[in-house]
Order: structure tokens, then C-alpha cells, then sequence
């Protein structure tokens, strides 16, 4: 039976946030000054040899991507946290930083650290005002006990723009741009924020990195899947019995993650599907459930692990009426940018209502099919090519949820 | 505070004017195409430019709206939860549709995708605070805190 | 290099070059339409999509660097599928009216929907219905047809550093907006219709009168005549389908007379008179230590610019009005007093290369002649319609020359048309003048070229005179810049607003590259070098024009005529 294991969550509920004392007895810090004393390179081997892989969706390996800012030529670096979580059906970022914001700022301190930057930014975003003054605080308790050894981070907030969990997005809007991706390449280790090298990561990487540090890259490649190890938090919403988050090893499966940890659907009522990894990700008929979670295991069957949402549908569900309200959410969240996902998302959204609303056809739904295969593989980047996952997964596996809706 | 002076107080910040911009809908609850302008000489950027982000943020207005904005989730987990109800009510009680401010300035109705706090949908959100598991029996007593 | 193979075909191409690039090499076409040659990368439009193998995604050929191995894969299914459905989708958002439209027959999305034969649309047609902008006598705008390429961007601000054009909202509502999101009248925009060039479609152009002209010339009571602008004779043949420069002069003329215009005149005389009001303006600046430097004032693009964002340089600015209002100004005084026509009578047409020139005819400070100076302003666009529209047989047709009196002019009027060319004629005057020396070499090849911004020095007679010339607005920028710091070396500084000067102007045909503007500058040399008389003020009927009427440059009548002012134009948001 899959256990709950903490390693970003493992001050949750133990310590006050707001008190760096009660971060440091529970070992915080030693971690930074530890990588202080080591060799930059040998640093960033160790976490490279931890397998570390990036929870913000595309699972690049961290210590590989570090190493590419290290490397590239220049003195001013950045190191940006993308706490931009704008998954919906995502809080586990909001979890780390409301509990635990120094397991952040450490992480951050010695990504500073390994690709030698001075310069930390945190992109909150919009909707977590309250989270503010609570990184604010922890900045300045570290910046006061002198542990943070010049490197400083400023809170940057968002202004409601899914799109800015998108890296370059994110980075553009830094700079105080609209949030627009960037083609890739350059890719931010080499040129990011204002064209210097500068890391990406997501909050809940960069909360890992103190606990390899300290308990070793060998010990943390041994947690869950091989290929991508450690432990993944997953929120919990929709039709089941426990709406609340769990974080647990990767080679957990998603049967345990909904029917063990989720305690299953509340009711008497049959599960009918999921949809992982936020409001892009795919969703997946009971036949998958087996499927662990892990990046490439979820990758295998056409979903991704992404932020780690876990949205449950039940029996009395109308899945395609949630699909319609999905491709909305694109069409809202669009940046407007590229053609395939202005144009796309907007029609997918029109497309989707109409059957929704009975009107529809088989044309459209192939219609439907066609769009959204062109989408996934011709946008510029990842909210365009992964916008059409709900639609296209649900005609695929609950094509008869359609059918009945069809003129 | 006026405006010019809450974003001259940004100005030293690279890339700040979306922070001016926050700044300035803390006091007036929208960005006023005026400050948008002064927001452009301050971070030295054409008021075009200025304009394109001021106006891409979903969270930012340019145009006037009520004072106590109030932003009700609607993305999926909060859609099955029963946002649609909430909208209702919450449109009855104001006398005004979505994307409407009352006449007498105070309230503003708004939607926004998630804000991240799903472990209690359906939720929405006044001037950025939270209140979960709202339901239509809820929304005389939250707005009550405003009048 | 990097060898790649594209479609089968190997190819070796310099590190850092594109899939589009490289395809280029190898006799391959990959259809484009955000992309424009000199400017930045885009990438957003996604037409140019191509497979890559190795590659889930579809890379954009325009921003995707070559690699070694690479092996690339232009016309798939999959990448036609892409491609026809992306097209499929920003045409169903885009009018239908092609028949209606100003740019039918010459543009991008057009020609890509026929490449990829688009028929039934599987999209429904969902046109905005956005309020058209007509707010400036220059340049319309037409927002639905927009297709958000953001190429007028680029042009507006790295080009022109005017920034009137920017983004407003985002996703599908987003769109193409003047300053604010208002009228392009209240926006910074100088008209210098560099966004038209830009455009591939139809959403950006200039406001068409040649109905106007046609009912001027159907009036029995109307004399229609009409001034030619120098840079209009080397670009016209363009429109109707000859080379860059092949239109004799003689034959444009000829057909100007077939469509019915009562008497050609000609723009450039008034260019080699703006050289001796404007040499003269600039001795006596020199001698009496008037304001320095001293701006050039014949691109009216360039005017508004300074009028929009250095009002305090106003003052530098040459008082002389350009050579179109000059020609207007004179063309119902001191022609018709010669010719014994009522003035009344005179519908005052000019062809131009430029979209401002619709602007600056219209200023209400443009009557010296007691009427508005210069009733018609068509662009060297409009005029190309009108040749199609009267099916002038342009081969066959005889050639006929300018009217006397207004239709004489020198080489150095000709080079107006191009970046430096009013330097390098003032040049040719101000050093005879100063000198009282014959100038062997006429010709001052570091004033020419399409650099940004060029300089010189000149030796009149041991004082040495600093000059330097900016063509395109954010290169002026820089010398104004400098201007206002109060660090300007140079006391004479000639501003097109236009890249390449007039030749590249607003109302030229269409020209997507910066090449074909080279092009018409060689054209524009090689017609000076033709003149028999290359000096403006060796042109016989300037000289008759001062004896007879003017008597001396910056005189009294020459105030009164030939002279301007300038208004700080208090635009809200810059």
C-alpha cells in the first residue's frame, strides 16, 4: 500500500511560516551553507545525480538545466522561481510558500549559488496577494541572519495570466511586458530575463533541492520512479471524498492516488474519469488508472503529469459540458500571440459549445479532431499545443458522452 | 495618494510598471488611461506599449469599475461545484449582470479562472481575499462586510 | 556551416541560419506571412511550419536555426495539414470582400489562400465588425482585416521610433491599435504610411481620392493641373508592370495628359527653388548665427515627428515650405497671372511618394495663395490605379514633355527623391554660391545610400560646414537627441521620414524590402546624371521666376509664399 511521503511538505503544519527560527531548528539552512562550501560544479553533479526532474511540467532535468546557466558566458544571472501556478485545480504551490516560504527561498539561495547569480526573482502570481508579505518576511529574516550571502529576490506579482506559467511568458512579464512566450531557442539558461542567463524553476523544485542537499542525490534517486524521482504533491478536487492534497512517492498510481489517498467518489457513484495535471492535461478512463504517475509513464498514455491536479468526475457527470467550459478557459487564457492558438483555442471554445448545446455534428467533432491535432503540434508554445488534450482525450475516450449530444 | 506619485515611487524598479500598475487599482480600483501614460513616461516606455500590458492582465482595467471588485472562479472544479449558482445569486443580489459595477460605485462582478484555493470550491474572491465554499445562501452576509 | 538536408536536397548554410533561410538556398519555397525580411523575427503567424524529424512539434522555419544533421521536411501532409488549417483559421476571421479590397490583387494572405487553394472554409465566417479609422486625411485603418502579423508594429516603432501602434487586449480579442486604443489622429502617428508598406494585407492604407480627381476633371469649369514629385517618375513603372526606373519621364507624362490633367507640371522645379530659399536661409543662419543646425523641412512625416516629439527644436527647423506647397503656393499666383487664368478656376492636384503629403496639403496654414494651395494630393499608388483603370498602353505610347514654365527643373531636383539628395543639391548651390568658384565634381557620394545616418564635411572657403543625414525616423532620432543635448557637431542636417528618403515613401507601390528601395535610388542617379543642368540654380525658369516675380531669395514675396511656421502639436500620449 502507497504511503504519504514528505519532502517539499516536510515543515507543513510544524513550523510558523512567518518565524525563520522555527525553519532552522527543523535543519533549515544548513543546506545553503553546506553548498556554499562546495565546488559549483560538483554541486550541480549531485543534483543532476539526484535525477531531479522540474514539477512545472515539462520535466527537464534541474541539475542539467543549471548546468547550462553555469556555463553560459556572463556575470549577471538570474534565478527566477515560477510560482505562477495557474493550473486550475492547483494549490500545491500556494502550500509550500504559505507554510514553509524558507524551503523556497534556501533552494533559490543556492541555485544563486551553483550558476553564480546575484539576482533572485519570485513571480507570484496575481492571485496569491496574501502570499506576499509572507515571502517578503522570509526574505528579510534570511537577508537579516545574513544566511542569503548577498544574493537577493524580489517578489514580482503577477496580474491574472495563465499564460505567464510559461517560462518565457513569465519572463517577459518580469520585465514588465505583456506575457507572450518567446520562440524558443535562445531558452532562458542561455538568454532569459533581460537576455542574461537565468534558471526557471517551479516552487516545488526548488523546495526539493534543500533535502537533496542534505540527505544526498543518491538517497533522493531512490524515491518513486527511477526516471523521474522523488515526490510529487497532488491537490485533489472535484467528485471525491478527501478535496485535499497529498504528496507522495512518483511510482504511486493514480488508482491510489484517487481510491486510497482520495478515499474515492463520494456517494454511491461510479469514478468516470480524471483529468491530471491541470486543465490541460488529458483525461483518463478507468482502464488507465493503473498507470503510475511519474512524467513519462503519464507521457506513455497521452496525459502528463503536469502541476499534479487531479480532478475527479463521477458517473452523473456531463463531460462534454466540462470540456466546453475547459476550452473557455483557452480561449480566456490565450495570449493571443500565435495564429493556430488565437484563432484555435476560440473556435475549439465555439465548436465545443454548439455540440454542448446539441447543435453540434460528426463534422464538427472531427472538425474538433483536425484542430486540435494541428494545435498540439503547430503552436508556438506549451499552453497552445496543449490546450486541445481535454477535448481531443475526451472524444477519444468518452466519445459516446458526444455522440448522444449530436443533432 | 495620486497616481503619479504611487508609480513615480516604482520607477527605480526595472520592469516594475506592472507592480505601478497594481499599486495604482489598490487605490482606485482600475488603471486610468492617464496613468497608464504616466506609467509609460516613468518607466520610459511609449504609452502604446504601456497601453498593450495594462490592458493584456486580466486583473487590470482601464476603464472605471466599482470599488470592491469581486471575481468569481470559473474554472472547472469550481464549474462542476456550482459556480453557475453563485453567479446567479450573486447577480440578483447586486442588481447587475457579469462584467457590470453597480451604480453607486461599490461593487464590481467579475469573472476570473482559478485562483488556486480548490479545496473549497466553488469560490470567489473580493478584492483579491478569498471565500470558499461559497454558496448562494453566503453572499448577503460576505457582501454585508463591504457595505 | 551547418549541413542540413531540406526535402532530400543537402544544403550548407553559416551557423545561426534559419530552416526558412536555408530553404532559400536550395531553390525551396516555404510560405510565409509574419515574416518580413528586415525585420525581427516573429514567428507567430505559424504558416511556415515544417517538420523536423526527430521532432514532435512542428518547428516555424522563419525562427528555427539549422542544425547539423538536421533533416527537414517541407511539404508533409502533416505540415500541409498545418498550414491549410492555420490559413483556414485567419481567414474565417477575416472579411470576405476581396473584390472591395484596396490591396486585391496584391496581397499575402490572398495570394497564400490561392497557393493553398482554400475553398470551403470549415470555419465559420465570424468577421469582428470593428469601426473602420478614418480619422486622418492619410492612412485608414481597417481593423478587421487585420490578421495581428505585427508588422505595422515593428515598422511604427523600431523602424520610426513613433510608437502610435501598439497591442490591445489579448487572445482572440486582441488587436492592432493606435496609441490608447483611440483614432490614429489622436495617436503620435506622422503619417508617414511606413505601417502600409508593412501590412501583407488590407488593413492598413491610404485614404483613395482619385474620385475626387475625376470629378475635378469632368468639371468644364476646372483646370486641372497637376505637379510631379521627384520620386515618383522611378517607382510608377512598378505599378504598371514595368521595371523600377523603365517609365521614361516622357511617357509618364504623356500618360498624365491621356487621363485627362490640363497641364503637367513639375515638383522638381520648386525643388531647385526650395535649394536657393533653403541655401540662402542657411548662410544667412550661418552669417547671422541664426539657430543651428538647421533642419531640413521637405518630408512632411519628418515634420509632424518634430512637431509630435522635438516641439522644442522647432526652431531649426527650415522655414521653407516643402516643394509640393511651394509649387501650390505659386502654381495660383504666379503661374496663372503668366498663363491669364483665374485662379479660382485651378483644381491643384499633386503626385506624390507619400502618404503626409495628404496631411500636409490639408494644414489650414497652407493658402498663401488666398485658396488652398494645393487642392489634391494622390499618391504614386493611386496614380498606378488610375493608369490600370484607363488601360494606357504604356509602350505604345508617345511621349510628350512638361509643360512650360513650372516643368523645367535640374538634377538636383531629381535626387530629391532619395536620402540625402536635398544635401548633396544644397551642397552643389551653397558651395558656388560661397565659393563663387564652378563645382567640377558635382557629385557628393558620401551624402548617398541608404545608411541610416550619414555625415560630411564640406570646405567653403576655409569655413567648414558639418552636415549630416538621417533617413528614416529613428535614425533622425538620434540626431535630434543630440540636438537637444546640446552636443550636435554638424550645422545642417537634412531628415526623410521615409527609409531610402521619397523613394520609400508611403504612397510608393507597395515595397516589402529594403532592396527594391536601393533599386529606385539608382534609378534616381542615374536620371541626375542624365540632366544637361545639375545645379538648381542654373535652372532658367527658377532664375526667370526670381526676376520676374520673387527678385531675391527670402525676400518679401518669398516670405509671404514660400515660407512656414510650426506648431508644437500637444499630443496627449506619446
Amino acid at each position: 500500500m502507497a504511503e504519504e511521503m514528505r519532502i517539499v511538505l516536510r515543515n507543513y503544519g510544524k513550523i510558523n511560516p512567518l518565524k525563520i527560527e522555527d525553519y532552522m531548528a527543523q535543519g533549515g539552512y544548513k543546506s545553503l551553507e553546506k553548498a556554499g562550501r562546495m565546488d559549483k560544479e560538483a554541486l550541480i553533479d549531485e543534483i543532476k545525480k539526484s535525477n531531479l526532474r522540474g514539477r512545472g511540467g515539462a520535466g527537464f532535468n534541474c541539475g542539467q538545466k543549471w548546468s547550462f546557466a553555469y556555463r553560459a558566458p556572463g556575470d549577471e544571472k538570474y534565478v527566477v522561481c515560477n510560482a505562477d501556478e495557474g493550473e486550475p485545480g492547483t494549490y500545491k504551490d500556494r502550500l509550500i510558500m504559505e507554510n514553509d516560504p524558507h524551503t523556497l527561498i534556501e533552494g533559490m539561495a543556492i541555485c544563486g549559488y551553483a550558476i553564480g547569480s546575484k539576482q533572485g526573482f519570485i513571480y507570484l502570481r496575481g492571485e496569491y496577494p496574501q502570499l506576499i508579505n509572507i515571502l517578503n518576511n522570509a526574505i528579510s529574516q534570511a537577508k537579516a541572519k545574513g544566511l542569503l550571502q548577498g544574493f537577493e529576490i524580489e517578489v514580482r506579482s503577477g496580474a491574472g495570466a495563465y499564460v505567464c506559467g510559461e517560462e518565457t511568458a513569465l519572463i517577459e512579464s518580469i520585465e514588465g511586458n505583456r506575457g507572450e512566450p518567446r520562440f524558443k531557442p535562445p531558452y532562458p539558461p542561455s538568454e532569459g530575463l533581460w537576455m542574461k542567463p537565468t534558471i526557471v524553476n517551479n516552487v516545488e523544485t526548488f523546495a526539493n533541492i534543500p533535502v537533496i542537499l542534505e540527505k544526498g542525490a543518491e538517497w533522493y534517486a531512490g524515491i518513486g520512479v527511477s526516471s523521474y524521482p522523488g515526490t510529487k504533491v497532488f491537490t485533489l478536487t472535484g467528485d471525491i471524498n478527501n478535496k485535499t492534497f497529498f504528496e507522495v512517492p512518483t511510482d504511486t498510481t493514480i488508482r491510489e492516488i484517487i481510491f486510497q489517498f482520495g478515499g474515492g467518489i463520494p456517494g454511491d457513484k461510479k469514478f468516470k474519469a480524471v483529468q491530471i495535471g491541470g486543465t490541460s492535461g488529458a483525461f483518463i478512463p478507468e482502464s488507465l488508472l493503473d498507470t503510475p504517475v511519474a512524467f513519462d509513464d503519464m507521457s506513455a498514455i497521452g496525459a502528463a503529469l503536469g502541476s499534479g491536479a487531479v480532478f475527479v468526475l463521477d458517473e452523473s457527470r456531463d463531460i462534454v459540458d466540462v470540456t466546453t467550459r475547459i476550452a473557455k478557459f483557452f480561449e480566456h487564457e490565450s495570449c493571443g500571440k500565435c495564429a493556430p492558438c488565437r484563432e484555435g483555442t476560440a473556435r475549439m471554445h465555439e465548436l465545443m459549445e454548439s455540440v454542448n448545446s446539441g447543435n453540434g455534428s460528426m463534422k464538427d467533432i472531427a472538425l474538433m479532431q483536425k484542430l486540435g491535432n494541428v494545435m498540439s503540434i503547430a503552436c508556438l508554445c506549451g499552453l497552445g499545443q496543449a490546450a486541445p488534450a481535454p477535448v481531443l482525450t475526451t472524444i477519444k475516450h468518452f466519445a459516446a458522452d458526444y455522440n448522444a449530444k449530436l443533432m | 495618494m495620486d497616481y503619479k506619485q504611487i508609480i513615480a515611487s516604482y520607477a527605480d524598479k526595472p520592469g516594475g510598471l506592472i507592480e505601478a500598475f497594481h499599486a495604482v487599482q489598490q487605490e482606485l480600483s482600475y488603471v486610468p488611461v492617464e496613468a497608464v501614460a504616466e506609467a509609460a513616461r516613468a518607466f520610459n516606455v511609449p504609452a502604446s506599449t504601456a497601453y498593450g500590458v495594462a490592458t493584456f492582465y486580466s486583473m487590470f482595467a482601464v476603464e472605471s469599475r466599482g470599488k470592491n471588485v469581486i471575481r468569481i472562479c470559473e474554472s472547472a472544479p469550481c464549474h462542476i461545484a456550482g459556480a453557475a449558482d453563485v453567479v446567479a445569486a450573486l447577480e440578483k443580489e447586486l442588481g447587475i449582470r457579469m462584467g457590470e459595477s453597480t451604480s453607486d460605485g461599490q461593487f464590481a462582478l467579475e469573472y476570473t479562472e482559478c485562483v488556486g484555493q480548490c479545496q473549497a470550491t466553488p469560490v470567489i474572491t473580493i478584492n483579491g481575499k478569498p471565500y470558499l465554499d461559497v454558496s448562494p445562501g453566503k453572499i448577503p452576509s460576505i457582501l454585508a462586510e463591504y457595505k | 556551416m551547418v549541413n542540413l538536408t531540406i526535402d532530400g536536397i543537402k544544403v550548407s548554410v553559416p551557423e545561426g541560419s534559419t530552416i526558412l533561410q536555408a530553404a532559400k538556398e536550395v531553390g525551396v519555397k516555404i510560405p510565409t506571412l509574419c515574416y518580413h525580411p528586415d525585420q525581427a523575427v516573429k514567428a507567430n503567424c505559424r504558416v511556415c511550419v515544417c517538420e523536423v524529424e526527430g521532432n514532435r512539434l512542428l518547428p516555424a522555419a522563419c525562427a528555427q536555426p539549422v542544425m547539423e544533421g538536421m533533416v527537414v521536411k517541407t511539404r508533409t501532409p502533416k505540415v500541409i495539414e498545418a498550414r491549410r488549417t492555420i490559413l483556414e483559421l485567419i481567414l474565417a476571421h477575416h472579411p470576405q470582400d476581396c473584390l472591395n479590397c484596396i490591396r486585391n490583387g496584391n496581397c499575402e494572405l490572398q495570394d497564400l489562400a490561392n497557393e493553398y487553394f482554400i475553398r470551403d472554409n470549415p470555419f465559420t465566417l465570424k468577421v469582428r465588425g470593428l469601426k473602420k479609422d478614418y480619422s486622418t486625411p492619410s492612412i485608414f485603418r481597417d481593423p478587421d482585416k487585420c490578421v495581428l502579423c505585427r508588422r505595422c508594429i515593428d515598422a511604427c516603432s523600431v523602424v520610426q521610433s513613433v510608437n502610435a501602434l501598439g497591442l490591445e487586449s489579448r487572445g482572440v480579442n486582441s488587436m492592432v491599435v493606435p496609441t490608447m486604443g483611440g483614432d490614429l489622429m489622436d495617436s503620435p502617428c506622422v503619417m508617414c504610411g511606413q505601417c502600409v508598406h508593412a501590412c501583407p494585407v488590407g488593413a492598413i492604407g491610404e485614404v483613395e481620392e482619385i474620385d475626387k480627381l475625376l470629378a475635378a476633371i469632368a468639371d468644364p469649369d476646372k483646370i486641372v493641373v497637376t505637379q510631379i514629385a521627384p520620386a515618383v517618375r522611378t517607382a510608377i513603372g512598378e505599378e504598371v508592370g514595368m521595371k523600377t526606373g523603365d517609365m521614361p519621364m516622357e511617357v509618364f507624362v504623356a500618360g498624365l495628359r491621356q487621363v485627362g490633367f490640363d497641364h503637367v507640371l513639375h515638383t522638381n522645379f520648386t525643388a531647385d527653388l526650395t535649394i536657393l530659399e533653403e541655401g540662402n536661409e542657411l548662410l544667412k543662419r550661418l552669417k547671422e548665427g541664426g539657430t543651428l543646425p538647421m533642419f531640413t523641412s521637405c518630408s512632411p512625416g519628418w515634420i509632424n515627428f518634430c512637431e509630435t516629439f522635438y516641439p522644442d527644436l522647432l526652431d531649426n527647423l527650415s522655414t521653407c515650405k516643402s516643394p509640393q506647397q511651394m509649387f501650390g503656393s505659386l502654381v495660383k499666383t504666379y503661374w496663372t497671372d503668366k498663363m491669364g487664368i483665374d485662379p479660382a478656376k485651378i483644381y491643384s492636384v499633386s503626385i506624390m511618394p507619400c502618404t503626409a503629403k495628404k496631411f500636409e496639403a490639408s494644414r489650414p496654414e497652407m493658402n498663401a495663395s488666398g485658396y488652398r494651395d494645393v487642392d489634391l494630393v494622390l499618391t504614386t499608388r493611386e496614380i498606378g490605379r488610375l493608369f490600370r483603370m484607363s488601360g494606357i498602353d504604356f509602350d505604345k505610347l508617345a511621349p510628350s514633355s512638361f509643360d512650360s514654365w513650372m516643368g523645367a527643373y535640374t538634377g538636383a531636383a531629381v535626387i530629391f527623391g532619395a536620402s540625402g539628395g536635398v544635401m548633396e543639391a544644397a551642397l552643389r548651390t551653397v558651395y558656388e554660391v560661397v565659393t563663387g568658384q564652378t563645382l567640377e565634381n558635382v557629385n557628393f557620394e558620401v551624402t548617398r545610400g541608404i545608411t541610416g545616418v550619414k555625415e560630411a564635411e564640406v570646405d567653403l572657403s576655409g569655413t567648414k560646414v558639418k552636415v549630416a543625414i538621417a533617413n528614416g525616423l529613428s535614425n533622425a532620432r538620434q540626431l535630434m537627441d543630440q540636438v537637444r543635448a546640446g552636443e550636435s557637431p554638424y550645422h545642417f542636417i537634412e531628415i526623410m521620414a521615409c527609409p531610402g528618403g521619397c523613394i520609400g515613401g508611403g504612397g510608393q507601390p507597395i515595397t516589402k524590402v529594403n532592396a527594391k528601395r536601393v533599386e529606385r535610388i539608382e534609378s534616381i542617379y542615374v536620371e541626375d546624371e542624365n540632366c544637361a543642368i545639375r545645379k538648381s540654380h542654373e535652372n532658367p525658369e527658377v532664375k526667370t521666376l526670381y526676376d520676374e516675380f520673387l527678385h531675391e531669395p527670402l525676400g518679401h514675396k518669398s516670405h509671404e509664399l514660400l515660407h512656414t511656421h510650426y506648431h508644437d502639436k500637444n499630443k496627449k500620449y506619446l
